[in-house]
């Protein structure tokens, strides 16, 4: 199964959240970072000795001798990656999303496949054996989700090679990285936190996910903090509570060294342990919010 | 001397008359007034078709204006990749045109007050 961690509002802790419950996970699981744009996973599961791999996407490249300025392919291309500006075809390869249509359309045989570096996939071990699967966006590209697509697909590899589950460590948000990070999930954890920014990016990550029509719960840390209008949304709507994470100064400082909170104390731990074998319970049930 | 050749220019505008203000974007300006410089006949051509794209509304902006057979643009400031859309049709660029209205803009072009732009402003 795999679980994605994910969150409207960013800071609430979907990576506390990820580290604990991939340290607890009772069978062999795969610790996977989505947020290409700025992961973090490693720094609290800590993998050893982590090779990274350059990741591409296919993208045109013009042979101005075949080109006969027909412009069907900027026609084709809804990025204007491709533009006829009067007698002149220009290519902005750093707007294309690698659809290859403008390739396909093309009368003449004049574009032919190029490439554009998407980032890096990285790949590690922690020293109690938990792999360690993540993507680094190229510092200037402007788009996740093609190098996500590729994470995915070496996620979904791994764990049906190696009999593994997954726990995913989504980006914030709801747009299309945020989406993209969520596909495969059998199951999405919420994680926000009790104020108005938490309730209010909680609702827009809970309508965008919705239509997916895959369990979802709520994970609230830093409780104490607010109000309880999160709890009265989360009732309202259907979403189960699975866990509450106080607003405490301990935990703060156990996160500040890099700690994972469910290796905190036997308390968390069980903790942790009880939400993972809920999640597994969920992944297996019926949708009631969708 | 500016005015050498330059038959039809393109100022964006917040709105479709000469006293409406400059728009100071370029390929998110809600259109532009397109002027011939001689009759001085205006036209408005609406940009919501570049507004609405995700990315790229710059390079749209840029192709609408070639499509109205403009030589010169005056605007608040052009980014690199319309800059580089609109250098490859020849269109001549005018950025800082801003905080005044169209007729204003068009009246300075006339008087030879603008100079211009030999790189996007960033």
């Amino acid at each position: 199964m795999i679980v994605a961690v994910a969150s409207g509002k960013g800071g609430t802790g979907k990576t506390t959240v990820s580290a604990s419950l991939a340290a607890v996970w009772k069978r062999p699981v795969l610790a996977v970072d989505l947020d290409v744009e700025e992961p973090n996973l490693h720094l609290f599961l800590r993998p050893n000795s982590v090779a990274g791999e350059p990741v591409h996407l296919a993208v045109p490249v013009l042979d101005e001798q075949q080109c006969s300025r027909c412009g069907i392919c900027s026609s084709f291309c809804q990025f204007k990656a491709i533009s006829l500006m009067g007698r002149h075809l220009i290519l902005f390869p750093e707007m294309c999303h690698g659809c290859g249509g403008c390739i396909h359309v093309c009368p003449e045989g004049a574009l032919g496949i190029g490439q554009r570096e998407l980032g890096l996939i990285e790949y590690g071990s922690t020293d109690d054996g938990i792999p360690c699967l993540s993507g680094r966006l190229r510092v200037g590209e402007a788009m996740s989700p093609p190098l996500m697509a590729k994470v995915r697909q070496q996620m979904r590899r791994i764990a049906t090679q190696e009999h593994r589950d997954a726990v995913i460590d989504a980006p914030p948000g709801v747009s299309c990285p945020a989406m993209s990070a969520v596909q495969d999930a059998d199951v999405i954890v919420l994680v926000t936190e009790p104020t108005p920014f938490g309730l209010h990016d909680l609702r827009l990550a809970f309508q965008a996910f919705r239509v997916l029509g895959k369990p979802m719960g709520v994970v609230i840390n830093r409780a104490g903090l607010g109000d309880d209008r999160v709890q009265a949304f989360c009732m309202e709507n259907s979403i189960p509570v699975l866990m509450e994470i106080p607003f405490s100064r301990t935990i703060a400082a156990h996160y500040a060294r890099g700690g994972v909170l469910s290796r905190m104390d036997d308390d968390y731990r069980k903790s942790f342990e009880a939400l993972a074998s809920r999640l597994e319970s969920m992944a297996q049930s019926e949708v009631s919010h969708a | 001397m500016l005015s050498d050749i330059v038959s039809r220019i393109a100022i964006t505008s917040e709105g479709p008359r000469p006293e409406d203000a400059v728009d100071p974007r370029f390929g998110r300006a809600a259109g532009f007034l397109l002027v011939d410089v001689e009759s001085m006949e205006m036209s408005y051509l609406d940009n919501g078709s570049s507004q609405v794209l995700a990315q790229g509304a710059g390079i749209q902006a840029a192709e609408n204006l070639v499509k109205a057979g403009v030589q010169v643009l005056l605007t608040g400031h052009v980014g690199p990749k319309a800059w580089t859309a609109l250098k490859a049709a020849q269109i001549k660029v005018v950025q800082g045109v801003e905080d005044m209205s169209v007729g204003e803009a068009i009246a300075q072009f006339k008087a030879g007050s603008f100079s211009y732009s030999d790189a996007p402003e960033r």
